[in-house]
């Protein structure tokens, strides 16, 4: 645990890339940055560009249409990157699970680091998972 | 060989890169935190800018889009910080010592000023991203407006203080009466505000990096290195341009005990009417702030330069 993953840790700026969510998960993320909850006490920003993001924040159940652009857009944030799933459509494919559209669940396609269950998750989980992928990035190894 | 080695000192370390960038990114810490309490959030804490830079300076990689020239794409972030930091060693080294500075430092500063948004603008443009260079466009309009009404207040401080040029004569002018003191220091002070405010890119005209249109405009296609450079530009900007301010309408910065707890009340009394028009307003379009700055601030700037020629 050294000066990097503290730095890491404690500066995570957020890309929210939504894989055909139905726009629920997405409301409540800017939940998450209003007076109540205020992610931006740990240095949590929602950015708009990949470029400049340290983790995906994937909503929804990825589906024909967006796996190539999930990739794509991984493969653009600089690394080191984190890759976090919100809500049961993109952890499990929920509701979605036999649909004709919803081919792969998201860990499949691109490696994910974290999930937020829920439909959608509340923010008290939101800051849950938060305090896992801290630890996780904390005890991370180079 | 000495006077060399004063000058990269003072560049590098002192008044210019490192202490103005670190004094940028605790003011930028400030911005965050006030305008966290205007919207009664909690804010982050004090080092969260410094741990937001050193991520991106040490700890991410940098990308190069495909096919951009490495060189302009890399250069500019160098010379837009390299830029704000000899605005902030001529701006302090002159305030330490008035007599220090050369016949028309004050137009020198001028141009430097502008080198930022410029050196921004192109690196938006080399980008190759559509987004990118729309933002780039808007930089450059918002550029063309403001730069007008901003020297023609400029020009009150300088008639002042007897048509002196350099920026020791303002300082050492205002020992007897304050520019701020007269009524056209007041209304060239107020042109001066809105321009700065176009300057920082702050909020209400910020559509060269709007984050919810043209996601961050210029800046997109920039990672690790390169924006954190940028960023650390843009602190050093938002550090020196009130201490600007306070060096052409409130006397220079003053370095006895009373003089310069005064300057601190003045330099926070500038920084939170910044941020406090930021939290306040919605971002404008770009014809609207062409107009505004070609129109009202303008005929402001005029009546206040009018104002001083008879002597108000």
């Amino acid at each position: 645990m050294g000066l990097r993953e503290k730095i890491l840790a404690n500066s995570i700026y957020v890309f929210h890339l939504s894989s055909g969510s139905c726009n629920n998960c997405d409301i409540e993320i800017l939940d998450c940055l209003t007076p109540r909850y205020d992610l931006e006490r740990f240095g949590i920003v929602l950015v708009g560009s990949i470029k400049h993001a340290d983790a995906i924040l994937c909503t929804g159940s990825a589906n024909r249409m967006t796996i190539p652009r999930i990739k794509k857009l991984y493969d653009q944030m600089p690394k080191p990157g984190l890759v976090i799933v919100w809500g049961s459509c993109g952890s499990s494919r929920g509701l979605f699970k036999d649909s004709y559209n919803t081919g792969q669940p998201l860990d499949e396609i691109i490696p994910v680091d974290a999930y937020i269950p829920g439909c959608p998750p509340k923010p008290e989980a939101v800051i849950a998972a938060l305090v896992k992928l801290k630890k996780k990035i904390l005890e991370s190894k180079r | 060989m000495n006077k060399a080695v004063e000058y990269i000192f003072l560049f590098l370390v002192f008044p210019g890169f490192i202490f103005s960038s670190s004094m940028g990114l605790f003011i930028g810490w400030i911005d965050r935190k006030v305008t966290a309490r205007l919207q009664w959030r909690k804010g982050p804490p004090w080092y969260q800018n410094f741990i937001d830079v050193a991520k991106l300076l040490f700890y991410k990689e940098t990308l190069i889009p495909e096919g951009v020239s490495r060189v302009f794409f890399l250069g500019m972030p160098v010379i837009a910080a390299a830029g704000a930091a000899l605005v902030s060693t001529i701006v302090l080294v002159i305030n330490a010592n008035p007599a220090r500075g050369f016949i028309g430092d004050l137009v020198v500063i001028v141009y430097l000023l502008m080198i930022p948004s410029i050196s921004l603008m192109l690196g938006g443009f080399t980008s190759e991203n559509s987004l990118a260079s729309l933002g780039a466009s808007r930089e450059m309009k918002l550029m063309l407006s403001y730069e007008l009404p901003f020297i023609l207040a400029l020009i009150v401080p300088i008639m002042k203080s007897g048509y002196a040029i350099r920026i020791g004569d303002i300082i050492t002018s205002q020992n007897n009466g304050l520019v701020i003191g007269s009524f056209s220091g007041v209304l060239s002070f107020l042109v001066m505000v809105f321009c700065i405010q176009a300057k920082l890119g702050f909020v209400p005209f910020d559509m060269a990096e709007a984050e919810t249109e043209i996601i961050s405009g210029p800046y997109i296609e920039y990672s690790g290195k390169a924006l954190a450079i940028f960023k650390l530009g843009k602190a050093m900007m938002l550090f020196i341009i009130p201490v600007f301010l306070i060096t052409l309408y409130f006397g220079g910065i003053k370095f006895n005990a009373e003089g310069f707890i005064k300057n601190i009340f003045q330099y926070l009394a500038i920084l939170f009417l910044m941020i406090v028009i930021k939290n306040t307003n919605p971002r404008v379009r770009i014809d609207h702030a062409m107009k505004f700055f070609w129109g009202i601030v303008t005929i402001t700037a005029v009546i206040s330069v009018v104002l001083a020629y008879m002597g108000y």
